[in-house]
This record gives structure tokens, C-alpha cells and sequence, in this order.
């Protein structure tokens, strides 16, 4: 066991953990961040989708050794104050059905958001490809990201 | 470490703007202390209005509606409530709902056959309209008028005479001393008068679901818990011989290794190890080291290659028959044309996106739970029986479930929670890892189908044969689990010359129902081979599958047992899916359309498929339409994803799913060898509800069946190769 410090959604926190944990649990059982979900332990689903840095990366696979230091964010952590257009669009759209997936989706479309703000159907469909949803609920997340991405530009441009 | 701030749940949030239309923002977050006082006034029986368990009005007008049912995606957490405000005539939007747990008092709770809307409508409405005839006689004796000059809207009641209006809020506390009327005399709206219902409402926790708060199975959270993971015999079934427990208990945070003897019966508690740590992943890290010998002694023979063996060996024979109406092989001699096919399709995995689990907690002579159960009272049922433990020492939370499908009809978690909370002196949770999950399941069962068809001079189905080789547990008597078919199944019924043949191999799979089980597998190959029957008659698939259904009617069930069928409601399903899509219009060269319809779970579906084949092989499934008659809609918008959902599950699993089997063991183990579709691959999709009177179904399940018959015929029709076995990626589609 080894503390490291974890600078999670602009709180640092110093947790106690063996070197290999991944951080998924770190934020789960530790820090009680539970917004961040277990579907598959491989990288393969997206469920458990953070911002390390800003860049999406797959919290089951980095050990907590690797993100000590940088800025995480969580789901909870992504409008702190509400809801933000993706947020918005998705109950718009009325996206979720178990929902177990779609924080992690909507992490990853967020930061592809932040570098692609005028997103074509190919660019969204590519972006979100690694995070996958049991139950069918894609082409509302489709539409949701789309409608997100036009609400961005619109506040943008005031 | 710094403590975190308390995540806040759903109960936390009151939602007050729009959710009708769509729109719904998280608009008020009250934090605890702000509900404590509502929470108190809730308990202050004297002052607050509760006609039934389903409806809670204080004096302050927080409306409470009880969502009775487990949600596992399906949407009943909305869709239920909705039924009660519709006849509450409360402003849905402004309603605080509560998710129950295991109770006596509201009916079954369940998440299963597509159920909770045809058992709940009308309970749910006297529920509503009871409430409303008791805040009208409270305003009614209020201002001393008669009951039927007073009209109510949005929450209130309303005396349009004298302009005066009262909240339901106001009225709780006189309605409350106010007699129940029996919920025979209380008149019910005209479904014209209909605000809520029918009308796009987004799910209850959408809010806390997008901001991480919605709180799944795997995110219970309680004092000093500990938590579990449970390691089973890969082989279905075997007792642990021996295992290195004393090396997995020296591994850090681990707090507890034993071995749990368990039983031999496949749905209740089976042998294991439990592994009980600090955290998830110490259980994880630990199990992972987990050195055990099982008796594998079931093993031998059961895998798929011998299955399949097995039953091309029992096609060359004669099954039981199950079914035979006027001569099949006279027909077979008399007909024009005779066609005969192959058909498979594979074992499946639930495969929910949250991994089985339970969290548990002994005390007070109890357990109590924490539970994505799909039958809760079932899973009480067997904890009680395998621990002797009695029924009402055992407290269920109904948790929202990170997908169900039919997996967690089953109760195998929730038992193994119960063995680790008896021995631990702490609230536990078991988790099980993803691999555990796919290996571990009640399995859709696969089904071999050997078909023989004809069709007469007139281009009409005239003889169907087929010898259906499914599975038993353990029994070549009996087909295990949701193995079996029904001697009703299309084209039984349809067609004067029928004949269905059964023979089982017997396995040691756990198998269970799947998401519209049965039909599932079924439409695939009817739906199928009745497109083969089409083409081979030269006839239009459309046309053809018309024909078959005849006259508008309704075909009972064959001695008086199921469920009576149709004909007409199938014909309006098939022809508007074919006028939505463009049916019989040209497309270009490698592209196709295809048909297919199937009843399920009361529901009457058709869909065509438009897919791409490229020369090279590769499938684009370009657009599919979706039409369902399931009577009136509850909530447009849920149902909407209900049956885009089903789209994309029956996609993902006609194309890439299969479920094999070594040695008695699961070969699959995640989402690299057991792919789900992903979204580059999901076609564009419409959908559209013939809403008729009849009584309202649900939508979880009918959907699912069509879409694989639908995409195959549509290969079919794009580039001449017939799918006879599935997953579709299985097959070489190159053409050309």
C-alpha cells in the first residue's frame, strides 16, 4: 500500500491503495464517486469513461500510480453547477434507458466536443464508437450529441 | 483523505419545470435537511392525505406517486406513475416518485413478460381516480357544493361557478378523514380526457443519471461494508474439491476466504468460494490468484461441436410429434414446389452492462437487501427456503438495475450475498466481475431447426414440416427452460398440412429466458424459411405473408390454452411497415428490403430491414422500420426506445453473438469474444404505433424477435445469400 495524491474534480484527495488499483475503484469504493461505472475490467465497454488531463481514458485499466498527479474529472465533476449541454441535450432527447452506460458516454463526447465543435454524423458515430450501450440507445445519443454540439456553437457565438 | 461530500440521490431531487414535450431541467436539488421536514410531514399520518400505497399528498402539496415495479431500463419507473397522475389529474412533472420496495400491499412486483402494463393499468388508474373522487368530495364539503359541479385540473380542484380553486395540497388534510369509496363506484376518465398518458415524458431519473447520481446495484453504498466477489466451478454445477484459500486470505485487504457448499439445485445457491476484502478490487486482485479443483466430472460431452453433431444425428431420425394437422407428406408428393432447410441459432448471454450483484446486510435476525432483482419475491422465496430463515426477516430495497433482459429473473446473486452476509458481521456487497457474469448465466438455449415447406400450383404455403432439436437439463424428456416451443407456433394454424417434430439433447447449461423468450429464435427461422417459401413460389414476401394470415380474425389458440391470435392487427402491422419503408421501390444494385412480423407477449410487430452488401461481404444496415400495435401508447417517448432498443439488441445479437460451449465450460469471457453492436453500426430507425383499443401491452420484449428474420431476408434480398444460421458474421456474404 502507498498514498497517492488524486486531484479529483479540482479536490485533492490523498488515498491509500496497492499500486496496481485501478483507478475506477479508487474513485468508487474510495472516494465514494460512483457516477463512474465497472461493465468490463478491459477497456472494452467505456462505461468507466474520466478525463485524465482532459483526455478520455478507460479508469478500469490506469493504475492509480499513473493518475497521481494529474487533474481528473468525473461525470460528477463535469458541470458541477447543473447540468451542461450535453447533460441537457440528453434528457431532451430522453437518452437513457437502464442508463448504466451514459456517463461514459457522455465523457467521451465531451472532450470530442471540446476539439470537434461542428461534428459531422461520421465524426460522432466514430468518436463514440468504443463505448458501447446494452440497450440500444444509439441513435438517440446521435442525436443528443448533435444537438449538444449546435447548442455549444450557439452560446459560443454570443 | 478528505471525505467527499455526500453524493445526492434521487430522492433528493424535486423536479419542477416541463418534462412534458421533452424538456425537463434539473431545476431544484433540494439537500437533505430540505427533504428531512417533508420527510417528516410524510409520516404525520393525521395531516396527509394516502388513499392507497401508491399516493402520498402532504399539506405542503408534495405529491408522491409509488413506482411499484423493479426498473431495469424498461421505463416503469415513468410509465407506471404516469398511470396514476393521469387519473389523479396531477401535473406529472411536479410529482415526487418513489421507488418501492418488496411490500404485501401493491400487487405483484415484478420485471418480467413484458407484465407491469397490462397487470398495473387499470390498478393503477382506480388508484388515481379514487384519490381525485376523495379531493373533490373534500373540496366539495369545503365549500359545502355539490361533487358535481367541481372539476379538477393540474392539482387542483376547481368550482368553475364561483371562479374558486383549491390545491390538492389544501385539500390532503380534509381528504384524509374522508371514508375510501370502493374503487367500483369511482369513475375512470375516457381515454379522449387523456393528458399524461400517450404524451413524451422523459425517464424520472434522467437527471441523476447524466450527473452520476443515479444510484445502480453496484453503487450501494453503507456503513463499514465490506465487499465480495464469488468463484464458482467453471464447470456448471461442480463442488469445490480443494482450493489455495490459506494463500488468498495473507493478500492485502482481503478480510475473509471460505467455501460455501451450496447445493446441486442450478437456480439456487451452488458451491463456491467467497472471497470477502476492503474493496472491490482487493476481492478482484484476490480472486484472480484463486488456485481451486472442481469435480468436473459432468464435463465430458458437453460442448458445441458435439451438440451440433448430436443433432444432425437426431435430424435423420423421427422426433416426438407435437403436433400434426392433415397429411404432411401426402402434401409434400401433391405440391408444386418442396423446399427443405437447415436453420441454427446459437446459445446467448444477457450480457446486462452492470455484472450481477447483490448487496446484503445480517442483523436483527434478518437479512435485508439491496437488489436489481427481477423478481424480488422469488428471490426472497429462496433465500428463505435455503437458509430456513422466515420470510419476514428479510427486507428488500428494489435497486435500478444497469439492464435486466430477462437475467435477473433469475436470483442466483441474491443468494450467494445472503451465504456471505451470514458469515460476515458487516453490510456486504457482491459484485461480480464481468467474466463471472459471462460465464456464468442462464443462457438463451440455441435451436436447430430441420424444415421441410411446399407450396401449391397456386402459389399458396400449403405443408410445413419441422423436426426441432432443442435441449434438456440434464433430460432427453423434457426441454430445459425456455428450450421449448409452442405446437401454436406460426405457421400452425395457417396452413392445412402442419407437422412439428421435438428432439432434446441433454445438457448441463444453465438455460432461462432472454428478452421475449422463445420467440426470440423462433421468428428467425418461421420468418425465414416462410421468405424462402415466398421466393420459391415466386411470390412477393409481402404478399405472401398476407396470405398466409387470411380473413381478419382471431384464431384461438389450439385447445383453449395461450393466447388467441389477430389476423387483422398482424396485417395492419406488416402493411404499414411496408408502406413506411418504400416497400417494392427499386434500389440499387447490392442493396435489399425484408420482411418479417412476429406475435409476442400480446404485441403484434413488423419490420423491414434495408441493409447494404457490399461485393466483398460487408453488411450496412442502412434504415430499419419498426411498426407495433400494443394498443394505446402509456409514454410515447419510453416506448420509442423500447423499440429502437430492440432494434439495435436484435441487430447486435443476429450479427454478432454466439455463446459457445468446452468441456462443460463457457468459451466466451467479455465483450472482445462476445461483441454488442456499437454505434457506427446502429441503422437509422423509425418507428410508429398503431394505437388501437385494445388493452395496453408492454413493449420490452415483442420488438426483439422481428429484427433478425427482417435483416436476414433483407441479405436475402441484397444479394441472394440466405442466412440459416446465426450470428450473421458467421456467414460468407461475398457476392458478385
Amino acid at each position: 500500500m502507498a498514498a497517492y495524491p488524486l486531484l479529483v474534480n479540482g479536490t485533492t484527495h490523498t488515498v491509500e491503495a496497492t499500486p496496481d488499483t485501478p483507478l475506477l475503484w479508487v474513485l468508487r469504493d474510495t472516494l465514494n464517486l460512483t457516477g463512474t461505472k465497472y461493465g468490463c475490467g478491459r477497456g472494452l465497454c467505456g462505461s468507466c469513461t474520466v478525463h485524465l488531463n482532459g483526455t478520455p481514458v478507460r479508469s478500469c485499466m490506469l493504475p492509480v500510480a499513473a493518475a497521481a498527479g494529474a487533474a481528473i474529472t468525473t461525470i460528477e465533476g463535469l458541470a458541477p453547477d447543473g447540468l451542461n449541454a450535453l447533460q441537457h441535450a440528453w434528457c431532451e432527447h430522453d437518452v437513457p434507458q437502464c442508463g448504466y452506460c451514459q456517463a461514459g458516454q457522455i465523457m467521451t463526447a465531451a472532450a470530442f466536443l471540446r476539439d470537434h465543435p461542428a461534428p459531422t454524423e461520421a465524426e460522432i458515430d466514430a468518436a463514440l464508437a468504443g463505448n458501447l450501450c446494452r440497450c440500444g440507445t444509439y441513435v438517440r445519443i446521435r442525436a443528443a450529441v448533435k444537438d449538444a454540439a449546435a447548442a455549444m456553437q450557439k452560446e459560443a457565438a454570443r | 483523505m478528505k471525505a467527499s461530500p455526500a453524493p445526492v440521490t434521487r430522492r433528493d431531487f424535486i423536479r419542477v419545470s416541463s418534462l412534458a414535450g421533452g424538456g425537463f431541467v434539473l431545476s431544484l436539488a433540494l439537500p437533505r435537511a430540505g427533504l428531512a421536514q417533508a420527510a417528516g410531514a410524510l409520516d404525520d399520518t393525521a395531516r396527509v392525505f394516502t388513499p392507497s400505497p401508491f399516493i402520498k399528498i402532504t399539506p405542503e402539496g408534495i405529491i408522491t406517486i409509488l413506482a411499484k415495479n423493479p426498473e431495469t431500463g424498461q421505463g416503469v419507473k415513468t410509465s407506471l406513475p404516469m398511470i396514476v397522475a393521469e387519473e389523479l389529474d396531477a401535473d406529472f412533472s411536479t410529482i415526487v416518485i418513489e421507488q418501492a420496495g418488496l411490500r404485501d400491499d401493491v400487487g405483484a412486483q415484478f420485471a418480467g413478460g413484458s407484465r407491469s402494463t397490462p397487470d398495473n393499468y387499470l390498478l393503477l388508474r382506480r388508484a388515481g381516480a379514487t384519490a381525485r373522487a376523495m379531493l373533490i368530495a373534500a373540496a366539495a364539503q369545503t365549500w359545502n357544493v355539490r361533487a358535481g359541479e367541481l372539476t379538477t385540473e393540474n392539482g387542483r380542484v376547481i368550482h368553475a361557478a364561483t371562479g374558486r380553486s383549491l390545491s390538492y395540497g389544501e385539500l390532503a388534510t380534509t381528504a384524509a378523514t374522508l371514508p375510501i369509496p370502493d374503487e367500483r363506484d369511482v369513475k375512470l376518465k375516457s381515454e379522449s380526457e387523456f393528458r399524461v398518458l400517450g404524451s413524451r415524458v422523459g425517464g424520472v431519473d434522467n437527471p441523476a443519471i447524466v450527473t452520476g447520481r443515479a444510484e445502480f446495484g453496484m453503487d450501494v453504498r453503507l456503513p463499514g461494508m465490506l465487499h465480495a466477489v464469488y468463484a464458482k466451478s467453471p464447470v456448471f454445477g461442480g463442488r469445490l474439491l480443494r482450493a489455495n484459500l490459506d494463500h488468498l486470505r495473507t493478500l492485502p485487504g482481503v478480510r475473509d476466504v471460505f467455501p460455501v457448499e451450496g447445493g446441486t439445485e442450478i437456480t439456487g445457491l451452488l458451491p463456491g468460494v467467497a472471497i470477502v476484502a476492503d474493496s472491490t478490487w482487493a476481492a478482484f486482485a484476490a480472486r484472480a490468484q484463486l488456485e481451486a479443483v472442481w469435480d468436473e466430472s459432468a464435463a465430458a460431452g458437453q460442448d458445441s461441436p458435439a451438440y451440433a453433431a448430436r443433432a444432425a444425428a437426431l435430424a435423420r431420425t423421427r422426433g416426438t410429434e407435437l403436433r400434426h394437422d392433415g397429411d404432411v407428406d401426402a402434401a409434400f408428393t401433391a405440391s408444386a414446389k418442396v423446399i427443405e432447410a437447415d436453420y441454427f441459432y446459437p446459445f446467448l448471454n444477457h450480457a446486462t452492462l452492470e455484472p450481477q450483484g447483490c448487496t446484503a446486510w445480517t442483523r436483527d435476525g434478518g437479512i435485508e437487501f439491496w437488489t436489481t432483482s427481477q423478481t424480488p419475491g422469488p428471490g426472497r422465496d429462496l433465500v428463505a427456503a435455503t437458509f430456513n430463515l422466515p420470510k419476514e426477516k428479510l427486507k428488500l430495497n428494489l435497486i435500478r438495475a444497469g439492464g435486466g433482459f430477462g437475467r435477473r429473473l433469475r436470483n442466483d446473486s441474491m443468494v450467494e450475498a445472503a451465504a456471505i452476509a451470514l458469515r460476515v458481521n458487516a453490510p456486504v456487497k457482491l459484485t461480480w466481475t464481468r467474466e463471472d457474469d459471462m460465464r456464468h448465466c442462464f443462457f438463451r438455449p440455441a435451436g436447430f431447426h430441420h424444415l421441410k415447406g411446399a407450396v401449391d400450383a397456386a402459389g399458396r404455403l400449403s405443408a410445413w414440416h419441422d423436426h426441432f432439436v432443442t435441449f434438456g437439463y440434464n433430460s432427453t424428456a423434457t426441454p430445459a427452460p425456455s428450450a421449448g416451443m409452442s405446437p401454436d407456433e406460426l405457421p400452425a394454424r395457417f396452413i392445412p398440412n402442419y407437422r412439428l417434430e421435438q428432439s432434446l439433447i441433454a445438457t448441463i447449461v444453465p438455460t432461462g429466458p432472454l428478452r421475449a423468450p422463445g420467440s426470440n429464435g423462433l421468428a428467425f427461422v418461421m420468418q425465414g424459411f416462410i421468405d424462402e417459401l415466398a421466393h420459391a413460389a415466386g411470390r412477393d414476401p409481402v404478399e405472401f405473408r398476407l396470405e398466409l394470415l387470411g380473413e381478419d380474425r382471431l384464431v384461438p389458440p389450439t385447445g383453449g390454452r395461450g393466447v388467441p391470435y389477430h389476423t387483422g392487427r398482424m396485417k395492419g402491422v406488416i402493411r404499414k411497415a411496408a408502406a413506411e419503408s418504400g416497400w417494392g421501390s427499386a434500389l440499387p444494385r447490392g442493396e435489399g428490403r425484408g420482411i418479417a412480423f412476429h406475435f409476442s407477449h400480446q404485441g403484434y410487430v413488423a419490420m423491414v430491414a434495408h441493409v447494404a452488401v457490399s461485393p466483398a461481404g460487408e453488411l450496412t444496415v442502412k434504415h430499419v422500420t419498426a411498426v407495433a400495435d400494443v394498443g394505446p401508447i402509456i409514454n410515447l417517448s419510453g416506448a420509442e426506445n423500447q423499440m429502437q432498443g430492440s432494434v439495435i439488441d436484435g441487430l447486435g445479437m443476429a450479427w454478432l453473438q454466439e455463446i459457445t460451449f468446452a468441456a462443460g465450460r463457457t468459451v466466451q469471457s467479455n465483450f472482445h469474444d462476445y461483441p454488442l453492436l456499437r454505434l457506427p453500426e446502429a441503422p437509422a430507425i423509425s418507428v410508429h404505433f398503431i394505437q388501437s383499443d385494445n388493452p395496453p401491452t408492454g413493449l420490452g420484449e415483442p420488438g426483439y424477435p422481428v429484427v433478425p428474420p427482417a435483416i436476414c431476408n433483407a441479405i436475402f434480398a441484397a444479394c441472394g445469400k440466405r442466412i440459416r444460421s446465426l450470428p450473421i458474421a458467421k456467414n460468407d456474404l461475398r457476392w458478385g
